[in-house]
Parts: C-alpha cells; sequence; structure tokens
C-alpha cells in the first residue's frame, strides 16, 4: 500500500493565465455527477475552453499536447473542495503545478494525489509562463528535493511546505496509511471526546 | 498567555505529531454527502478497510436532488446512480443516511446544527468546501476533498497542517435592512478572496455577538469564500439556547456538564491571535457582487470600479469580470435587471432568511418575466416555514415553493440559469458558470435583497422598503 516517494516532475509546461481560477472553473459542476473519477481529464477546464476561448485555451492548443507542469498565477483552485478538479488536471496529464499561490483545500487534494505544487514570485511565474509560450517545447523540472523550479537556463528557489515535502520525499503523502499507525492513539482521543447520542 | 478557541480545539483533539511533522487531527463529527464520497468508500473497499467510527459520520443527500419531484428514480440517471450510491455505502458501512425518506433530509450544513450534531469545542470534517459553517458554534469545521473524507472514514483523523487566527472585529449595530450577509460580503470584499489563505477567522464584536445563531451561521458559511478554510465564533448563551433539547444536544444531567465543557473552549480574554482588523457594522448597506468572484461587491446605493483608478495589480481582473457580465464601468449596481430570483442555500436557505424574505414578498408580485425560486435548506426548515404560512406568502407573490436541497446554489440538479440570465441570488459563489449555464450571471446579496429584487425586476435598495 505504501505510495513512492516523490522527488520531482519533469515535463514540457502548459500556461494558463489568470489570478483566482476556481474549481468550477477547472471542472463545471455537471461533471461531478459520477461515482468515480475516471473520465473527467477530457473536461478540464470545458466551459472556459468551449465558450470563451475559440479553441486558444491551452490545453486546446496543438503545441501544449503532452504537456505536464502546469503554470498558473494567483489563489489558483479557490473555491469548492471538489478532488474532481485535481482529479481532472491529473488524468489530462498535469503532474506537477507552479503558481503564485494555491487555494489552501486545492493544495491539500494534489498532495494526497501526489502532486506537488509549488509557488513562485508573481515576476517569476509570468517570466516562465512567457517562456513556455515562446518556447513550448522547453523542459521544466518541479524539484521537490530542492525546492525550486528549473525552467531552461534558470533555476528559482520555490515554496513548498517543510511538512509536504518531507511527505512527498519520504513516501508518506499516503495519509491514510499514515495515519491508521496510530490506531491505539486514536481510541484514546476518541475516549475523550464527548461521544454524540441521539436523545431518546 | 491565553489561548484562543482554535488553539484550544486544536490541542483536545491531537493524536500525535506527525513524522512529516504536521499534526494528527481527531475528528469528532464528519458529515459526508452524495457527491464526494463515492469514490472514498470505493477507497476503503479496495484497501479492505471499515468505517472507524460510524457514530461520528452522519450522512445527507443534498446537491443532486431534484427540488421539483424527488420521486425515484430521478430522471437524471448520474444523479439516481449517485443515490444509489450513497444508500448502498451507509448501509453496508453502517452510516446513519438522512435520505430522501427521512424527515431530517436537507442540505449537510443546515441538517447538522439542526439535529445538534454541530456543538462548540468540536472538531467537524465534510467534504465541501462550506463545511466553515459549523464554525458558528465554536467548532473547528474544516471542508475537506475525496482522499481526505477516505482518511477520516477510515481513521477519523486529518493529517494537517498548523492554522493562523485572524479575529475580525465587527463594532456596532446593523443598520435595519443590512444583514449577516451583507457583513462577510463587506468583509471578504476587505480583505480579499486569498486573505485568509493559511488562517482560521475569529468572527467578534458586538454585531456578530448580538446574532442569531442562524446568522452566524451566514457569517462563518463564507468564510472560504475569502480564502479562509475555517471561519469561527466563541460560543455563548446564544449558542447553547439554539443547541439545547435538539435531538442529539446533551440532555439532563450531562447538559450542564456540556455547557461547562463548551465555555472552556472560547479564547481567553488574554488570548494571542496573528493578526486582528476592525470594522465598523453599523457603517454597512446591503451589499451586491458585481463581478465573478465573492470579493467583487459594492454597496447596492454605490458603483462599479473605475478601472484607471485601479492599481495597477487589479485592472486586468475587474476587467475580465466586467466583460464577463457585461457591465459598464463606473455604473450603478441598483437597476441592474434580473431574469432569475434565488433564495436558499447554505448560506441563506435557513427559516429566519425565509421569514425575513417573505416580509418583503408579503401582498407583493413577483416582476413578470423572472422566474423566482424558494428552496428551504431542509425538510424541517420546509415544514417549518409551511407552519407558518410563509410558502402562501411566496406562492401568493408568484414565487415558486421548492424542496429542500443545494439547487440553484452549483446547479448540479435540474435548476440552472440559461444562456445570459442573470441571477439575483442569496447563495455563496458568483463564479463563472456557478449556476449552471457557462455564460450565465450571478448577483449574490441577502435574501431580503434577493426578493426585492424578484418584486422590482431589477437590484433595489430593500432599505427603502423599510421606510427609515
Amino acid at each position: 500500500m505504501g505510495e513512492s516517494r516523490i522527488t520531482g516532475t519533469t515535463g514540457r509546461g502548459i500556461p494558463v493565465r489568470g489570478d483566482d481560477i476556481d474549481t468550477d472553473r477547472i471542472i463545471p459542476a455537471r461533471f461531478l455527477r459520477c461515482v468515480s473519477f475516471e473520465g473527467l481529464g477530457e473536461h478540464a477546464f470545458e466551459d472556459d475552453r468551449k465558450n470563451f476561448s475559440d479553441g486558444t485555451h491551452s490545453f486546446d492548443r496543438e503545441e501544449f499536447q503532452g504537456a505536464s507542469i502546469l503554470v498558473v498565477n494567483d489563489n489558483f483552485g479557490c473555491g469548492s473542495s471538489r478532488e474532481h478538479a485535481p482529479q481532472s488536471l491529473m488524468r489530462w496529464g498535469i503532474t506537477g503545478i507552479i503558481g503564485v499561490s494555491f487555494a489552501e483545500i486545492f493544495f491539500g487534494n494534489c498532495v494526497a494525489n501526489g502532486v506537488p505544487c509549488l509557488t513562485l514570485d508573481s515576476s517569476q511565474v509570468d517570466e516562465i509562463q512567457s517562456m513556455i509560450e515562446g518556447d513550448p517545447g522547453c523542459l521544466l523540472e518541479v524539484d521537490v528535493e530542492n525546492r525550486s523550479v528549473h525552467a531552461g537556463e534558470h533555476t528559482y528557489s520555490a515554496g513548498l511546505p517543510d511538512g509536504v515535502q518531507r511527505a512527498f520525499l519520504e513516501g508518506l503523502w499516503d495519509s491514510a496509511t499514515l495515519l491508521l499507525e496510530a490506531s491505539a492513539a486514536i481510541d484514546e482521543v476518541n475516549a475523550r471526546i464527548l461521544p454524540l447520542q441521539e436523545q431518546p | 498567555m491565553g489561548k484562543n478557541l482554535l488553539q484550544k480545539t486544536w490541542e483536545q483533539h491531537t493524536v500525535r505529531e506527525l513524522p512529516t511533522g504536521q499534526t494528527q487531527l481527531f475528528i469528532g463529527l464528519h458529515l459526508i454527502h452524495e457527491v464526494t464520497s463515492p469514490q472514498a468508500f470505493a477507497e476503503l473497499r479496495v484497501r479492505g478497510l471499515d468505517v472507524r467510527y460510524p457514530a461520528r459520520t452522519f450522512a445527507t443527500v443534498d446537491h443532486i436532488v431534484p427540488t421539483h419531484s424527488q420521486e425515484r428514480p430521478f430522471v437524471d440517471t448520474l444523479a439516481e446512480e449517485m443515490m444509489v450510491a450513497i444508500e448502498t455505502n451507509c448501509r453496508e458501512f453502517g452510516v446513519q443516511l438522512f435520505g430522501l425518506d427521512d424527515d431530517r433530509q436537507g442540505i449537510v450544513h443546515v441538517v447538522g446544527p439542526e439535529q445538534g450534531l454541530t456543538q462548540p469545542g468540536m472538531t467537524i470534517a465534510c467534504g465541501d468546501s462550506h463545511t466553515s459553517t459549523h464554525g458558528a458554534f465554536g467548532s473547528i469545521a474544516l471542508g475537506i476533498g475525496t482522499s481526505q473524507v477516505r482518511d477520516v472514514l477510515c481513521s477519523q483523523c486529518l493529517a494537517m497542517d498548523p492554522l493562523k487566527v485572524r479575529r475580525i472585529e465587527v463594532t456596532g449595530s446593523l443598520a435595519p435592512g443590512v444583514y449577516a450577509k451583507d457583513v462577510i460580503l463587506a468583509i471578504i470584499r476587505e480583505l480579499g478572496v486569498k486573505g485568509g489563505t493559511g488562517f482560521a477567522y475569529e468572527y467578534s464584536g458586538e454585531a456578530i455577538s448580538s446574532m442569531s445563531m442562524e446568522e452566524r451561521m451566514s457569517i462563518c458559511n463564507m468564510s472560504i469564500e475569502g480564502g479562509a478554510r475555517v471561519g469561527y465564533v466563541n460560543p455563548d448563551e446564544t449558542t447553547y439556547e439554539y443547541i439545547r433539547g435538539r435531538p442529539f444536544a446533551p440532555a439532563g444531567e450531562a447538559w450542564e456538564d456540556a455547557v461547562k465543557h463548551w465555555e472552556s473552549f472560547a479564547s481567553d480574554e488574554d488570548a494571542e491571535f496573528d493578526d486582528e482588523i476592525s470594522l465598523d457594522g453599523s457603517a454597512l448597506g446591503p451589499n451586491v457582487t458585481w463581478g465573478i468572484n465573492p470579493g467583487q461587491s459594492v454597496q447596492v446605493d454605490g458603483q462599479l470600479p473605475t478601472v484607471s483608478e485601479l492599481p495597477e495589480g487589479e485592472r486586468e481582473s475587474v476587467r475580465e469580470a466586467l466583460e464577463f457580465m457585461e457591465f459598464e464601468q463606473g455604473a450603478s449596481i441598483a437597476g441592474t435587471g434580473i431574469d432569475v430570483a434565488f433564495i436558499g442555500s447554505c448560506t441563506n436557505g435557513r427559516i429566519s432568511d425565509l421569514r425575513e424574505a417573505a416580509k418583503v414578498a408579503l401582498g407583493k408580485k413577483v416582476s413578470p418575466g423572472v422566474k423566482a425560486l424558494v428552496v428551504p435548506g431542509s425538510r424541517l426548515v420546509s415544514e417549518q416555514a409551511e407552519s407558518e404560512g410563509l410558502h402562501e406568502i411566496f406562492m401568493e407573490a408568484g414565487f415558486e415553493w421548492r424542496k429542500a436541497g443545494c439547487s440553484m446554489c452549483l446547479a448540479m440538479n435540474p435548476d440552472k440559469l440559461k444562456g445570459r440570465e442573470i441571477s439575483a441570488s442569496s447563495s455563496n459563489r458568483n463564479f463563472k458558470g456557478r449556476q449552471g449555464s457557462p455564460l450565465g450571471r450571478t448577483l449574490l446579496m441577502s435574501p431580503v435583497m434577493v426578493a426585492a429584487a424578484a418584486i422590482a425586476g431589477e437590484v433595489v435598495d430593500v432599505r427603502e422598503m423599510f421606510g427609515d
């Protein structure tokens, strides 16, 4: 059951520009009518792609097909807690995300699925977005081990909370397994917390 | 040095420090619904795990249930499949389900408090970002994703990074026609939609302490729209009086002990906070959103921003919002025509919301061409409203009276905007496409403002109806 260690991920980049891109935009609610996450990949950003981009959304552009590192701006993944959002990105082929900042629940959902999200300054993200727009073949590396991003000739020092970095490096990001290790301690806390009982 | 409520609750529920340095946090109450739980149960089956404490786990159905006819099987076969999944999962894993055959069914964040499940000093988790609602009772309530739903089902715990606490004091008394919704929209406008990332918000001050529990729930509900995963109000007499006598509330001798226990969680006088801000509640008016995130709002008698007057960094998102909404910069929000009026949701679908909106609707008629619906937050809210005759007031005015569910807040059921329709909505999100049409537009406001807009056919200042 143990998950693998994740030291980083490398691939071509794909930019999605804009601040405050919410999870309704990443995967519209109608696609949540499902009991598994299968098939969500093709619907990533569906409404943005179909209604506002005339085929020019990065996820539709030929040169970004096969890319695996998503590069976004500020407060990415805000709004709904739907894990369908990172699931749809993963199933499209995304293995790592670089952004200015991430909404908390989205970030946690990515960690739970082994997708590292690293943060950089706004100007650095801008620079990388422009770089991959100009040269879509350029490789990006999300380096968890050194907490950095490598893009072409450049190396940027990036943000990643200590605990999350350790979880990836030591293969502890499968939280269910980790939490269940403390079985006896869980029972102790359960015993000291008020029970919930329906009154007769 | 004293402690705040978050610190006390956190300590009480800490199982251990994880090897990652995070905290293993015990969750006292786990609420689940049909949308974010099926994949979690599927993982339990794959891994051969059980629900660890079924007695701390409660389920209801809200997101996908139709609000017209709730007869089974649903017309939408995908929705029906999700219903069958949660029914099967709850049966097989021994979880109590407030399903469609149960009078206690409703929106998960209405049902928990209504049943007395939500209590002070408790840790609560639910696979829904509006779980912050339960913080109104002085609990630490966390919205989580499906992997974490799995974690809580099998271990009753979460792996958590520490949270900072920002104390938000709202001073003074609210003017007539100004409600909790207006306060939280003002807070989000002030602090921004990401201002709360990494923080829990503690709401305090005279305006908050004089609020009913339902109003406090509306405030805490939208914490997440300001980026704060957790929002809470310290428990007080109002809190205990609300809980007393509810089905899952402690009773008899246990009641006094429970109250003492709950009181001990309130932030100490000398508690420290990572940040503190203050807002003058008496200066607030009704707020209306004009853009595509809940931070983009203006007082109803105010104007939309002028792009050239904004700092460089804000211009692009304002431009994007104005373009999507097809609104002119600098225009007044009052007078904006609406096509749909929606009263309901986990933010504003409770009995006091319906009572206030009914006062506005009484003896009036919904403007021709406006589709107006009232969707109670739960069956018990619906029953209460009907016993007070509120449904008749709404129906006589031309509102549709629906059955309980999330409805047009996120439009996973048949209640959706069409095309470019503009909706006046008492819900919590005005994101592009949120109400079911990719091109649909949402103006968030309080339930009384929605009722007033339904009648006028356009955004109006409800204070004028109060004749002050």
